[in-house]
């Protein structure tokens, strides 16, 4: 394959066995601090040079901790003035059927103690069944399916819930390194009750020989954390002569404080 | 992989990646006010690098109160009607790196969120200064960052701000926004480097 330069942090070169060397021992590094005594990693590692183009890109100094602040406590408000009930079904875009596997991915939004989070934006997007974005910086050469853009939102309802009708995206080439390859995944974006547990995301398939191969998947260096990404297959989501079925519940993280709207104008 | 614990663990975040340019922008998302408004302010910058280089493929969310210190209620940023002012606004970078809103600068939050102007007189709220929130999300930029932009016209509240008090000259610099001669507001990003901004852990 032609190597093409981007920027000067994902050249594209390197192999894959350099990069899953490097995945093996920044992971191994991982453990050898589990064991004494450090507390589960949560959260990707931000510096995490096997995916190249992060190398540039991660702050180098610690965050600052801080109570979060009345706006940080507040999250902006979603509702069906914002999102169409008809965006959360991804094959109805345009007047053909798109190619691929259909299947329902659904879930629920919970927050840190397990209860459901209502009325939250829930965005995602996607490659099609070939692995191709409609994206025009996605140049490779596997065919735009013109029945399918790849984006749907949705709101989530009482229970916390959400659906969507898509079809199952397809693994897709990219740059970090020769031959390199991404696990087929469909992007999230989530809102909470509170700005501070905005999270982006991306939710992959169970079994995908691919997994440990990915820097991206792999700067999760904790391996119940990288299992939370994985959604699972469904057999009650399904639906006879028409789709297959995946859950996926997603968890926002926690704060001690919340914010608590003011019933009026009494103070 | 079941949790024994009650709470259940969060869910990781992931980079945004390249191709959210079709899915995450949408019209009117930088302008939380529109840009003729006799209220607006331009609130803008560059995103950089840890060599100093301009980020294309940023985006970034701001949340704020209005100019009362309100915390807005209201839905709509998807789909703007020209008046609501939802307090939620989202820019991606260009292709020199350089991203715009178009809004208010907040007024400082009473301790109950309840706007200022209706009378709140808690002591340790009055010493806040009010700011931007600020989501970063980019390509090559694994998990989502969180900072804040405090800005010009509330400096009495700079210096007994705890937050901004309790930063160095230097680092309270990355989060301070400047006053353009224009009129505009201006606050770069860098996500690495000698002026890295800084990001905060919430507790």
């Amino acid at each position: 394959m032609t190597t093409e330069t981007t920027n000067l942090s994902d050249r594209g070169e390197g192999s894959q066995a350099e990069i899953s060397d490097e995945i093996e021992t920044l992971h191994a590094g991982y453990q050898q601090r589990r064991q004494q005594g450090e507390p589960p990693a949560q959260q990707p590692s931000l510096d995490f040079p096997p995916y190249r183009s992060s190398i540039l890109r991660h702050p180098t100094k610690n965050p600052r901790h801080v109570d979060p602040e009345t706006i940080e406590l507040a999250s902006p408000a979603f509702g069906h003035t914002d999102v169409s009930v008809l965006e959360s079904n991804l094959t109805i875009v345009h007047n053909g059927e798109p190619l691929g596997e259909r299947m329902v991915v659904s879930g629920r939004l919970l927050d840190g103690e397990g209860r459901p989070v209502r009325n939250q934006l829930i965005e995602l997007w996607q490659a099609n069944s070939a692995g191709r974005y409609i994206h025009k910086r996605d140049q490779h050469p596997a065919p735009i399916d013109p029945n399918f853009t790849g984006a749907g939102r949705c709101i989530t309802d009482d229970d916390g819930g959400y659906s969507f009708l898509t079809i199952k995206p397809g693994a897709y080439p990219w740059k970090n390194h020769r031959n390199a390859w991404r696990p087929a995944h469909i992007h999230f974006s989530v809102f909470g009750t509170a700005f501070t547990q905005r999270i982006v995301t991306q939710m992959y398939f169970p079994g995908d020989p691919l997994f440990p191969l990915d820097p991206i998947y792999n700067s999760i260096v904790d391996p119940d954390a990288r299992e939370r990404l994985v959604a699972k297959f469904d057999h009650s989501l399904t639906s006879p002569e028409w789709a297959l079925g995946y859950r996926w519940d997603i968890v926002l993280t926690g704060s001690k404080a919340t914010w608590v709207e003011p019933e009026g104008d009494d103070e | 992989m079941s949790n024994p614990s009650t709470s259940p663990a969060p869910t990781p975040g992931q980079t945004v990646g390249p191709f959210f340019g079709y899915a995450l922008p949408f019209e009117g998302g930088p302008d939380l006010v529109p840009p003729h408004n006799p209220k607006a302010v331009r609130l803008h910058g560059y995103v950089f690098d840890g060599n100093g280089d301009p980020i294309p493929d940023a985006i970034l969310e701001i949340w704020q109160a209005d100019q009362d210190g309100r915390i807005p209620r209201e839905p709509g940023s998807l789909h703007r009607d020209g008046h609501t002012f939802t307090g939620f606004g989202r820019s991606e970078t260009d292709a020199a790196g350089h991203y715009q809103f178009s809004t208010v600068i907040p007024g400082p939050i009473s301790s109950t969120g309840a706007s200022s102007s209706s009378g709140g007189n808690d002591a340790g709220a009055d010493s806040k200064a009010p700011f931007i929130a600020v989501a970063v999300f980019s390509r090559g930029l694994i998990n989502k960052l969180h900072t804040r932009i405090y800005l010009p016209g509330h400096e009495e509240l700079h210096v007994t701000d705890p937050f901004l008090t309790s930063l160095d000259e230097e680092d309270r610099a990355t989060v301070t926004a400047t006053r353009g001669g224009d009129g505009s507001i201006r606050h770069d990003i860098h996500l690495q480097g000698p002026q890295e901004t800084v990001f905060l852990a919430f507790d």
